[in-house]
């Protein structure tokens, strides 16, 4: 066990290693260049000095010796200053993930709940109407571009009924709990509804099968009541893949996140990433893009071993 | 010759098929949305309606006077619009489906057949590509400056080339799953006696692939490509919304939306319009995925 | 006879686990060790033993689809080498057991039968397809088999197919891995007789792979036994059946049921085949074997010459009563 966590661990880190050089160097591909947004404001700038400012800043030297020096030295804690916002990296980023994390764990919490609901009442009979009615929903949660949604979103209950705010995460000025509770209805609801389209599925699927195998059937024919054989039998046997899929989700999410926030103006990290990519930031992108990768390895890696865990059939050798 | 003394196993597929009544309905709808899409040009030639041509004395007319769904912000035709932007994201889901699926049924094969070191670098590679944070990686690849990777200006700039990109960044992101896929299938096969007796009698790797493997995971690999489909053409709008998609004049159902974003509270119609062609494209992609997994499983026989 | 082909001191071995960046530990497993043998031209040799004894990987080893670690192959006098296989497996052919999996699913017959002779390209589209067409007659099948596909037919005439498509190139072995445990009892004597009838028509030679005697004595010239990798017993059918020399053998024979005899209780063999992952010392079968002794436990018995002189067998008390 402890050999194959060592071995997943590993091989994750190395994963993330050639990632952040194929992201250094994606971004390096970005139009413009540090350089030519300094010497965009200042356009008294002769191309002498701008050759000795690309030398004093190591432009002029070669890809793979540049990435292995941001590398040394984000390794060592400093990835460089955000240029639009100019404090360090780091600085921007605490706020936003902090933001991200409130979305995002509220919205996975009600899309597993409703997901959960949802796949054990259509599981309970596969083929009739409600269960047509519940894959409707999902395929449609799943095929609904999430933007559009969070502009139907907008259209209707901010702009048509005045129900909710359309941005932000408060009103100026008032800091209560409940405006900022007011401010997250929209976008956790847009995440979460997006989200549990695919949740569904995969529970319903799972619970179709567990409430055919063997130990179920013999529950029912010892006389265990119904909703004894569905919640306690048949769910806690369901809930073994389920949870892997939503662990390994995370991407997924991610991407949502990213679409909502920009949406709803959140101040989050997908946010922070899409306005970094575009006002050139580009240390902020890398770092923001490099943290995202590593949770999403993370959230991998803990899915593989849960489901070890979880599933005592499974031998991690 | 025929093989009428039987029913070939593609027959009983549509069969199948034909029972599955959500596939069914998606398999028109899908129909009906190719005829809407492909009529934009002969109606725009029998109307002498141009898709892109502005009329700034127009903007926001609303629906009559021979523009059934009204004008756009620049006076443009909607409903000619829409037609013409279906075309463009129709045609990326496809293009971009049959790249990602030319890459991933080649890495699959690939892994599976060979096994061994092949095996664990390439998965290796899948299990990297579906761990990163997609979106904002596509984002960055839609706007990575071409003329900085040695092209011309003008060739880094001009319409084609701002298609095939979008095509080409959507396949690299969405050739995993093909690839997972495949790779399962030809791990089976490659046990089955059949691949054996043809090597037993002295086939090469690139034989067995081309006679057995391929034809005998046409089936799941039919199933993966539609269901890529849909989601590349979501990514496609997604990407067009947030601008780094297709380029406008050139509609697409995603590039409409980043529009019609700004003037939601003064033309709302505009937003929904678009939308609602996406959404209903893509459900019915996936109905046709769930109705073709249904007929080729034999298994779903009996249940 | 003159020798068809010959396995000199054949040894297959497996590395199980390990591999990639970060594998576990490695270990061996000795699939075939060490064997020995001929098939004369026209010959029939039965290679019997139980499952996980390494008569299929020997069978594979024949058929050029596994390479052994250790050991070389004579055809027709000739060693063969990476340069000569190529032309001696126009000569070897090989049927398989499960006649469902032996079959593409998505070729026609015509196509199944003719693809050795495709593969190897000695033939155009018009002459495979007279060749597939001749063939099909030849083993008891409708001449409209031809353009069907491959889930239309029993287990049976699928096995009949797949015999058919091993004697497309007219080859002189054909290797028989289990052809018949797959079909049913009615089934499997048609397709023995078939097997019979092709052998004289074609003067072929057939390697027998079984793990059931009873089906081999009614085909088969010679007999070969292995257990746990290792050649036990190779004898003459007649002199094997009547006086087994090794005790494994011997027991072989004693499970297999037969009419007009009780079978007798208690003699099937005692303990189950150790794992090829950690062999016994000495002689492979000694901590089954009624006769073992202590030399049992500490040397490797000899495949020597029987007191017959029908065969050989590895065992120290062989020709102790």
């Amino acid at each position: 066990m402890a050999r194959f966590i060592l071995r997943r661990v590993l091989q994750s880190l190395l994963v993330l290693l050639v990632m952040s050089f194929v992201i250094y160097g994606l971004i390096g591909l970005m139009p413009g260049d540090p350089i030519d947004i300094m010497v965009a404001s200042n356009p008294g700038a002769t191309p002498e000095v701008v050759a000795k400012l690309r030398a004093m800043y190591g432009l002029d030297q070669p890809l793979l010796l540049r990435y292995w020096h941001w590398l040394l030295a984000a390794l060592s804690g400093d990835l460089g200053f955000s240029r639009v916002h100019s404090v360090p990296v780091l600085e921007v980023l605490g706020p936003a993930l902090l933001q991200t994390c409130k979305l995002l764990i509220t919205s996975f919490v009600l899309s597993v709940l409703l997901s959960f609901a949802l796949g054990i009442i259509a599981a309970l009979r596969p083929g009739g109407i409600i269960d047509g009615l519940i894959g409707l929903i999902a395929f449609a949660g799943i095929s609904v571009p999430v933007f559009w949604l969070a502009l139907m979103m907008i259209l209707i209950f901010a702009v048509q009924l005045h129900w909710f705010p359309a941005s932000g995460i408060s009103n100026v000025g008032d800091g209560s709990l409940r405006d900022h509770l007011i401010h997250l209805v929209m976008p956790v609801t847009t995440l979460a509804l997006a989200t549990t389209g695919g949740f569904i599925r995969y529970v319903r699927a799972s619970m179709i099968e567990t409430l055919r195998a063997d130990h179920v059937r013999t529950a029912r024919a010892k006389g265990a009541g119904e909703a004894r054989v569905v919640l306690v039998h048949a769910f806690r046997n369901a809930l073994i893949p389920v949870v892997t899929v939503m662990a390994l989700s995370f991407g997924t999410l991610f991407n949502g996140a990213l679409l909502t926030e920009t949406m709803f103006a959140q101040p989050g990290m997908g946010k922070m990433i899409y306005d970094s990519i575009q006002q050139n930031d580009f240390n902020l992108a890398l770092t923001g893009l490099m943290f995202a990768t590593a949770v999403t390895l993370l959230s991998n890696l803990i899915a593989d071993l849960a489901y070890g865990w979880l599933d005592p059939r499974i031998s991690l050798t | 010759m025929s093989t009428d003394t039987a029913i070939g196993p593609w027959r009983l597929r549509w069969r199948r098929f034909r029972r599955h009544r959500a596939g069914m309905a998606a398999l028109i709808v899908l129909g009906l949305m190719a005829v809407f899409v492909l009529a934009a040009t002969p109606i725009s030639y029998l109307t002498d309606i141009d898709p892109n041509a502005t009329d700034l004395l127009s903007q926001f007319d609303p629906p009559g006077n021979g523009h059934l769904l009204g004008r756009d912000e620049a006076g443009r035709d909607v409903l000619l619009r829409l037609m013409v932007g279906g075309q463009i994201s129709l045609l990326v889901g496809l293009l971009g489906t049959a790249i990602a699926g030319v890459f991933g049924v080649f890495i699959g094969v690939m892994a599976g057949y060979f096994g061994g070191k092949v095996d664990a670098v390439l998965m290796r590679f899948t299990d990297g590509m579906i761990a990163l944070p997609l979106l904002p990686l596509v984002i960055v690849m839609g706007a990575i400056d071409l003329t900085k990777l040695g092209f011309s200006r003008d060739f880094a700039h001009s319409g084609a080339v701002g298609f095939w990109r979008i095509v080409v960044v959507l396949a690299i992101v969405d050739w995993t799953g093909i690839a997972r896929l495949v790779r399962a299938a030809t791990l089976a096969l490659k046990e089955r006696d059949f691949v054996r007796a043809a090597r037993a009698s002295g086939a090469g790797a690139f034989y067995v692939m081309r006679a057995h493997v391929l034809p005998n995971i046409a089936t799941p690999m039919i199933v993966a490509f539609t269901l890529t489909v849909g989601r590349v053409i979501l990514l496609e709008s997604t990407l067009s919304f947030l601008g780094y998609g297709i380029i406008p004049p050139t509609p697409s159902w995603g590039n409409m939306l980043n529009n019609a974003q700004d003037m939601v509270i003064n033309a709302p119609a505009l937003a929904v319009y678009p939308g609602v062609l996406i959404l209903i494209t893509v459900i019915a992609v996936n109905f046709l995925g769930d109705g073709l997994q249904h007929a080729f499983d034999p298994r779903s026989d009996q249940g | 006879m003159a020798e068809l082909i010959g396995l000199d001191a054949i040894s297959v071995q497996f590395t199980l686990g390990g591999g990639g960046l970060f594998g576990g530990k490695k270990r061996l497993l000795k699939a075939v060790d060490n064997a020995s043998l001929t098939i004369a031209e026209g010959e029939t040799l039965a290679l019997v033993g139980e499952s996980g004894s390494g008569k299929s990987t020997l069978g594979n080893v024949v058929a050029g689809l596994q390479v052994p670690t250790s050991g070389s192959l004579r055809f027709r006098g000739q060693t063969l080498t990476a340069a000569t296989w190529p032309q001696a497996r126009r000569a070897i052919q090989m049927v398989f057991q499960d006649p469902w999996s032996a079959l593409d699913p998505r070729m026609p017959v015509s196509a199944i039968i003719a693809e050795p002779l495709l593969i190897q390209g000695t033939a155009n589209a018009a002459e495979r397809r007279d060749r597939a067409a001749e063939l099909v007659e030849q083993v008891g099948l409708p001449r409209d088999a031809l353009n069907r596909y491959p889930h239309e037919f029993s287990g049976g005439q699928r096995q009949r197919i797949a015999i058919a498509r091993a004697l497309a190139p007219r080859p002189q072995l054909i290797v028989a891995d289990e052809p018949l445990s797959a079909l049913d009892v009615s089934i499997q004597s048609q397709v023995l007789n078939l097997m019979r009838d092709l052998q004289h028509g074609h003067g072929l030679s057939y390697l027998f792979i079984s793990h059931d005697l009873a089906v081999v004595n009614h085909l088969v010239d010679r007999v070969a036994v292995l257990y746990l990798g290792r050649l036990v017993e190779v004898a003459d059918r007649a002199a094997l059946f009547a006086g087994p020399a090794h005790p494994y053998t011997r027991a072989l024979l004693d499970a297999v049921p037969r009419i007009g005899r009780k079978r007798a209780r208690g003699r099937s063999i005692a303990g189950e085949m150790p794992s090829p992952l950690d062999p016994p010392p000495g002689c492979v079968f000694h901590p089954r074997c009624p006769k073992a002794q202590a030399i049992c436990r500490s040397t490797v018995p000899a495949l020597e010459p029987r007191a017959d002189a029908a065969g050989h067998a590895a065992c120290h008390f062989k020709d102790a009563p």
